[in-house]
């Protein structure tokens, strides 16, 4: 598996990042030393082997559902770059 | 006093041959002198605590408080109320918490004294501590080397003596191999064993806080305080706090000790084979009976764990919108270019290059061949440990096939990548493992992995301090620091 330059703008959309143009082809042959190093778990026969997606898949656990905390608004909106006594502020996304 | 254990400072201060303002005093004054040397903390507090300093002082007054007084540093990437938590990264270089992590309070709790925040490669991806925002970390033994990471700057830290103790987390080693470059002693944990709440994710199903001091007794002391179920973090297990239990004796009889000779005999340099197959001899001379064993699947570690961890980092830094928290660009002309924008100018080279990888691993065509296949290998992995752990006790193998290396030795490629073969497969389980200092080559420290059965910590942390009660490895400390 390799991908080329219209791969890596699709990935870097899906990632949410610009490329810039110097750095198009060093990303890609990062990545791709990347997924060629990937390409040994097809060695692997996993055939009939169950996804191990977590170590604890055993305990997950759940609470009741009831409020346990009190509200941080103001101490949480203070971290923002942008924001009004109630909201996240945004560039304006309907005309 | 720079080279005293936990329970040696401990029994100073509840004797009152020191204050606790002393001893921190002694070791902030030693972190303002090094850290121009090895860049290894990012904040060093000008102040102490005030509340921190009263909680010890009473606690030191009721007794029975091994931990009450004792300096440490955080890694920069768990939570603390007041304090900026950068995770290493301009992303959140103004990052200034509301709250503390769950680990960071429990220590609190318990009377230990934050004097800084350690220095980590950004969101903790990385093994040299290179990829920080604010600068490298160099390995105290070796200026021009590095201390491993992601936890390089805890590392280091606690190998200048600049503190006793330093918190660190390890994904796929980042506890285990700055350890080892750096000549101290690190447990990873088994999952779940430590919350990971106020702990900024990276790799949310292979995170795991731990902690990195001098020896195993320390480590041992200090994981007891900060493990145990919190309900603030649903992964953490129902388990009862961990309680460990300093041997009285350095007889380790009646353990088996796993060992994967292969694993040993594959390693090039010279000098960490001969280090490993002596450290291992000398278990064996304690009394523990040495077990062939084998892990069939762990050479295919390295390819699952670079596709499940990006997957897991690109979904967790999703959050990093420039909105809510975090770094938020200037050049705004609308909501994606604000999305993208403050992402490209906040994470580093490192970070966008991990997020690239899970974002194609997880999307449409390459989930299945990629993500799933290697959840599959994942269990092949596991499975290898839990038939190994139906003939042993502990595992002991190398934890890196290589020493501290120099700055920039491995920018490019994926050799860096290659070089946590012996510590991913056991993160990739979620077992607890160990690095401890078993000695020197060309002048650098080399260390042991000790793996243990889920939630036996106390097998691996015991066997570690027998061996330390053999061997003064770990009390060595580079001459440059004294």
């Amino acid at each position: 598996m390799s991908i080329n330059r219209k791969e890596l703008e699709e990935i870097a959309a899906l990632a949410q990042l610009n490329i810039p143009e110097t750095q198009v082809s060093h990303i890609t042959e990062s990545l791709n030393q990347v997924m060629a190093m990937i390409e040994h778990i097809n060695d692997a026969n996993t055939l009939e082997v169950t996804p191990m997606a977590h170590p604890n898949d055993a305990w997950q656990l759940v609470r009741q559902d009831e409020v346990t905390d009190s509200s941080h608004k103001n101490e949480l909106l203070a971290l923002a770059a942008h924001a009004d006594e109630d909201h996240y502020l945004v560039p304006k996304v309907i005309e | 006093m720079i080279n005293l254990s936990v329970r040696a400072m401990s029994a100073m201060l509840e004797s009152k041959q020191i204050s606790v303002q002393e001893l921190c005093g002694v070791y902030s004054d030693r972190t303002q002198a090094f850290n121009a040397d090895t860049n290894a903390l990012i904040t060093i507090h000008a102040e102490l605590n005030a509340a921190e300093l009263l909680q010890a002082q009473a606690l030191l007054k009721q007794g029975g408080h091994p931990l009450a007084g004792i300096p440490l540093v955080h890694k920069d990437l768990f939570c603390t109320h007041g304090v900026k938590t950068t995770c290493g990264s301009n992303m959140l270089a103004e990052f200034v918490p509301p709250y503390n992590a769950t680990v960071v309070q429990k220590l609190s709790d318990q009377g230990m004294v934050s004097i800084g925040k350690a220095n980590m490669d950004e969101f903790a991806m990385g093994s040299s501590n290179e990829h920080s925002a604010f600068g490298l970390v160099s390995n105290p033994w070796d200026l021009s080397r590095v201390p491993g990471g992601s936890s390089g700057g805890s590392a280091a830290a606690v190998a200048a003596r600049m503190v006793p103790i330093a918190t660190g987390t390890d994904t796929g080693g980042s506890i285990r191999q700055p350890a080892a470059f750096c000549g101290i002693t690190g447990i990873k944990p088994s999952y779940g064993r430590v919350s990971r709440y106020g702990m900024v994710a990276f790799a949310s199903s292979l995170d795991q806080g731990g902690v990195m001091a001098p020896s195993a007794d320390d480590c041992g002391l200090v994981l007891s305080a900060m493990s145990g179920h919190d309900p603030l973090d649903s992964t953490s297990a129902q388990q009862p706090q961990f309680d460990w239990q300093k041997p009285k004796t350095p007889d380790s009889k009646g353990l088996k000790v796993g060992v994967v000779s292969a694993w040993i005999e594959d390693l090039q340099d010279e000098g960490i084979k001969q280090r490993t197959l002596e450290a291992i001899a000398q278990l064996q001379a304690n009394g523990a009976e040495l077990v062939e064993i084998d892990l069939p699947h762990a050479d295919l570690a390295i390819s699952a764990y670079y596709v499940l961890a990006p997957a897991e980092c690109s979904s967790n830094l999703s959050r990093f919108d420039g909105v809510r928290f975090g770094h938020q660009t200037e050049h705004v002309t609308d909501l994606e270019s604000l999305y993208r924008q403050s992402r490209s100018e906040g994470f580093g080279q490192e970070v966008q290059k991990r997020i690239m990888i899970g974002a194609w691993a997880l999307s449409s065509g390459y989930y299945d061949a990629y993500y799933l296949k290697a959840q599959k290998v994942r269990r092949l992995i596991s499975d290898d440990f839990k038939q190994a752990f139906s003939q042993v006790d502990v595992i002991a193998c190398p934890v890196s096939p290589e020493v501290a290396f120099k700055h920039g030795d491995k920018s490019e490629g994926v050799s860096m990548y290659q070089a946590d073969k012996f510590t991913i497969p056991a993160s990739l389980a979620g077992l607890p493992c160990l690095s401890m200092p078993i000695g020197f080559t060309q002048g650098l420290p080399v260390g042991l992995q000790l793996i243990g059965n889920y939630f036996a910590e106390q097998s691996i942390l015991s066997l570690a301090d027998q061996y330390q009660q053999q061997t003064n490895f770990h009390l060595q400390f580079p001459e440059a620091f004294a």
